[in-house]
C-alpha cells in the first residue's frame, strides 16, 4: 500500500471513530462537550437539554422560547411583543435590530457579553427606534440610552407599573409607607395587608368528612403517633384526607411528588415553572442547592427540591414554608440580612403572635406573593415570575404596603436590596417628578 | 437621579446612532450565524422556493392591475378599507361616542385594562390589524398620522409620506402606489383616516402628547394604509 493509500485508511478510520465518539456523547446524558460557552442564569439548570432550545439543523425557533416564556409575557402586556411589528412598515427598523425574535437580544452561550436579564446587546438598544425621544420628550435631552432600562424607569416588556399614568395615578395616593428602622418595624397597630389565601382544591366532594386521628387509617407499622397527631390537625385531615389517599394501596412511605398535583393543581404548575421545579420540569433529576449559583448553605446541599422540601405535609402550619424554609438553602447576602432587616422582624414579629395577622413580610410576601384569580387569592409557587426585572414587584407586592416613589428608588438601589432594604433607598429616580412636571 | 447620574457605562448619547447601530447588527448577524447548518439549510430551501416560485409565477401585478382570474391588489385594498373603515366608524360613533360622550356610561381609555374602560379606537384598529397581521401575510393594515399622539406612528417611509401630502392636497381620492420594504414589493393604499364623532376630536385635542389641539369633526386627522405584497 502506497504512504498516501496508508494516510486515506488512518484518515478514514480516525474519522468514522470521532464519528462514533461524538454520536455516544451527543445520544447520552452528559451534553458538555458540545456547549460552545456558559448558559445565563435562568437556563444553566437545563443545559443538558439542547433540544429544548435547538432544531435538529434548524437552528434555535423562537417558538422553543415561547414554551416556556409565552404565558410570562402575555402576562407582561408585553410593550415590545412580536406582532407589533409584524407589519412592513416596521422594516427600516427591523434590519437594524429584528425584535421579532428573543435570541437576537437574548443570545445564549456568551458569557463575555451577557447582561442584566440576559440581555447581550449594548445597554443603549432602544436608541435604534427611539432616537427622537427628546423630540416628545424634553425632560430627556442629553440622557444616554444606556440608562433607559436600567434606572428604573423603562423596562423593554414590562411596563405595567412605569407608564405615565400609572405614575400619576399612584403618585397622587397619600404614603402608606410602614416606618423605618430605628423605630418598631411593624407596630402591633399596623394593619394586616397580606391576605389568607383562599385555593381551590381539586378534590371530589363527594362523602368526604372532616378526619381525627382515630380515623387514620395508616398500617400499625407506619401510623408513627406523632405524625399522627400532626396530621390530625392539618387542613388534609379537615379535607377529609386520610393517610392512605396520599400512601396509597399498597402503602408505601415516600408517595411520589407528583401525588400533589392530584388536589393542588396551580401550585406545582407554578413551581415546575420556576427555577425550583424547572429541571423537574425538563425531565432532569431535583434541583438541589448543590447545582444553584446563588450562595447556598453547604450542610443543604444535597437537598432535593419538591413540594416536601418547603412543606411539611403533615403539618398543619404553613408558615415555616414562607421564610425559615428559603433560608435554610439561601445563604446570599440579602437572604441573609433578611432575618434583622425591617421585614424580617416584622414577620418575626407576626410569628410571635404580637403583630396584626397578615402585617409580617415573609419571604414568600415578595417572591411567592398572594395573587388574585377571580374568588381565588392563589400563593404564585414560582419564586421567578416577579424577580426580573423587579419592577415586576411593583403592583403585586411592594404597593401593598409603600408608596409609589420610594418603591421605585428602592429597586432602583443595588445596594439596598443587595442589604435586604435596611433602611431608605440612597438613589431617587426622578419619574415621578418627570411625570407631574408634564401634567403641569 | 439627574441627567449626569443616570450616564452608566459610557453608552452613546441621544445623537450619534451610526456606530451604536452598527454594532448592534453586527451583534444581529452573530446571532444568526448562532443557527448553523439550520440557517444554511434554510438559505438554501428559500433559493430553491424562489426558484420555482419565480418559474411558476404569471405576469407581476405590481400596477395594481386585474390579473387573469383573480382580482386586482387595488380592488383588494379598497374592499379592505371599506370594512376597516365601516368598523372603525362604527366603534367611534356608537360605542366610544354613545358610551362615553353621550350617555356617561364608561370612559375609553388608553390604559383600558387597568381603567376597566373602552379601549381607545386608535387601540381597537391597531388591535385588530395586529391580530391580522398574525393571522395571514397577505395584507397588512395600520393607522399613520402627521399628527399622532404616539411618534411611531408617524410616516416612516417615503410612500407613506407621499400618502399623506397627497391626501391633504385632496381627501377625496386615496393614493396608491408601490413600495418595496425588506425585499418585498407591496401594492400601498393611503386611504383619509376622518375624525368621525366628537370623541375623536375632543381626545386628541385635549392630549398631551397631541401636536395639535383645534381639530374638527370631518377632518382628516391622518390615513389608513393598507399593503399588499405582491407575489
Amino acid at each position: 500500500m502506497t504512504r498516501g493509500g496508508r494516510f486515506s485508511r488512518l484518515w478514514l478510520i480516525l474519522s468514522l471513530a470521532a464519528c462514533v465518539y461524538l454520536g455516544a456523547r451527543i445520544g447520552g446524558d452528559d451534553k458538555t462537550l458540545f456547549i460552545p460557552g456558559a448558559m445565563t442564569d435562568g437556563h444553566h439548570q437545563i443545559e443538558m437539554a439542547c433540544a429544548s432550545c435547538h432544531t435538529p439543523f434548524g437552528g434555535v425557533a423562537q417558538a422553543s422560547c415561547l414554551v416556556c416564556h409565552e404565558a410570562e409575557l402575555a402576562e407582561a402586556l408585553d410593550a415590545h411583543g412580536n406582532r407589533k411589528f409584524l407589519n412592513p412598515r416596521n422594516a427600516v427598523q427591523l434590519e437594524r435590530l429584528d425584535v421579532r425574535r428573543c435570541i437576537v437580544c437574548h443570545t445564549e452561550h456568551r458569557p463575555a457579553i451577557t447582561g442584566e436579564m440576559g440581555v447581550t446587546l449594548p445597554l443603549d438598544y432602544c436608541s435604534v427606534c427611539h432616537e427622537n425621544v427628546a423630540r416628545v420628550r424634553p425632560s430627556h435631552e442629553g440622557m444616554s440610552f444606556v440608562s433607559c432600562a436600567s434606572a428604573g424607569c423603562h423596562n423593554f416588556h414590562d411596563n405595567r407599573a412605569l407608564y405615565e399614568d400609572f405614575l400619576l395615578a399612584h403618585a397622587r395616593e397619600p404614603s402608606g409607607d410602614p416606618p423605618m428602622p430605628g423605630a418598631d418595624p411593624h407596630p402591633a397597630t399596623f394593619p394586616g395587608r397580606f391576605p389568607p389565601r383562599r385555593t381551590p382544591i381539586a378534590v371530589e366532594p363527594g362523602d368526604r368528612r372532616s378526619l381525627t386521628a382515630a380515623d387514620a387509617d395508616a398500617p400499625a407499622a407506619s401510623a408513627r403517633g406523632e405524625l399522627v397527631e400532626r396530621w390530625a390537625g392539618s387542613a388534609h385531615a379537615r379535607a377529609g384526607i386520610n393517610c392512605g389517599d396520599c400512601h396509597g394501596a399498597p402503602w408505601t412511605d415516600d408517595p411520589p411528588e407528583e401525588l400533589c398535583g392530584t388536589c393542588h393543581v396551580e401550585e406545582p404548575r407554578g413551581f415546575r415553572a420556576g427555577k425550583h421545579g424547572m429541571r423537574l420540569a425538563a425531565g432532569f433529576g431535583p434541583m438541589t442547592p448543590a447545582l444553584a449559583r446563588l450562595p447556598m448553605k453547604s450542610e443543604a446541599s444535597s437537598f432535593a427540591l419538591g413540594c416536601g422540601s418547603c412543606h411539611d405535609v403533615h403539618d398543619v402550619d404553613l408558615r415555616p414554608a414562607a421564610a425559615a424554609a428559603c433560608l435554610s438553602c439561601h445563604a446570599d447576602e440579602h437572604s441573609e440580612s433578611y432575618p434583622a432587616s425591617p421585614h424580617g422582624r416584622s414577620w418575626e414579629s407576626e410569628l410571635a403572635g404580637l403583630g396584626t395577622p397578615g402585617s409580617g413580610v415573609s419571604c414568600a410576601s415578595c417572591h411567592m406573593p398572594r395573587l388574585q384569580e377571580g374568588d381565588a387569592i392563589l400563593v404564585q409557587h414560582n419564586q421567578n415570575a416577579n424577580l426580573r426585572p423587579n419592577e415586576k414587584m411593583i403592583r403585586e407586592v411592594c404597593l401593598t404596603c409603600h408608596s409609589l416613589g420610594l418603591t421605585i428608588d428602592a429597586l432602583a438601589d443595588p445596594e439596598s436590596i443587595r442589604r435586604n432594604f435596611p433602611g431608605p433607598p440612597a438613589l431617587h429616580v426622578e419619574s415621578l417628578e418627570m411625570a407631574r412636571a408634564r401634567r403641569r | 437621579m439627574t441627567k449626569d447620574s443616570v450616564v452608566r457605562g459610557g453608552g452613546s448619547p441621544m445623537s450619534g446612532m451610526g456606530r451604536r447601530i452598527g454594532w448592534i447588527a453586527s451583534r444581529m448577524r452573530r446571532a444568526r450565524r448562532g443557527v448553523g447548518i439550520g440557517r444554511a439549510a434554510a438559505a438554501a430551501g428559500l433559493v430553491v422556493a424562489g426558484t420555482v416560485a419565480l418559474g411558476t409565477c404569471g405576469p407581476s401585478a405590481s400596477d395594481g392591475d386585474l390579473e387573469e382570474g383573480g382580482i386586482s391588489p387595488r380592488v383588494m385594498a379598497d374592499a379592505l378599507h371599506t370594512v376597516i373603515e365601516a368598523d372603525r366608524t362604527i366603534y367611534a360613533r356608537h360605542v366610544v361616542n354613545r358610551l362615553q360622550d353621550e350617555e356617561g356610561v364608561i370612559a375609553a381609555s388608553e390604559h383600558w385594562l387597568d381603567d376597566k374602560a373602552l379601549p381607545l379606537p386608535a387601540q381597537v384598529f391597531r388591535m385588530g390589524a395586529e391580530l391580522a397581521a398574525e393571522k395571514s401575510d397577505d395584507f397588512y393594515y395600520a393607522l399613520i398620522s402627521k399628527w399622532p399622539i404616539n411618534i411611531q406612528n408617524e410616516p416612516r417611509t417615503p410612500m407613506e409620506a407621499e400618502g399623506l401630502d397627497s391626501l391633504a392636497a385632496d381627501p377625496s381620492r386615496p393614493f396608491y402606489g408601490n413600495e418595496t420594504l425588506a425585499g418585498t414589493t407591496y401594492f400601498t393604499a393611503v386611504y383619509p383616516d376622518v375624525a368621525v364623532a366628537e370623541a375623536c376630536v375632543t381626545c386628541h385635542n385635549a392630549h398631551r402628547d397631541s401636536p395639535r389641539d383645534d381639530f374638527r369633526v370631518g377632518e382628516v386627522m391622518g390615513a389608513v394604509v393598507v399593503r399588499i405584497p405582491l407575489r
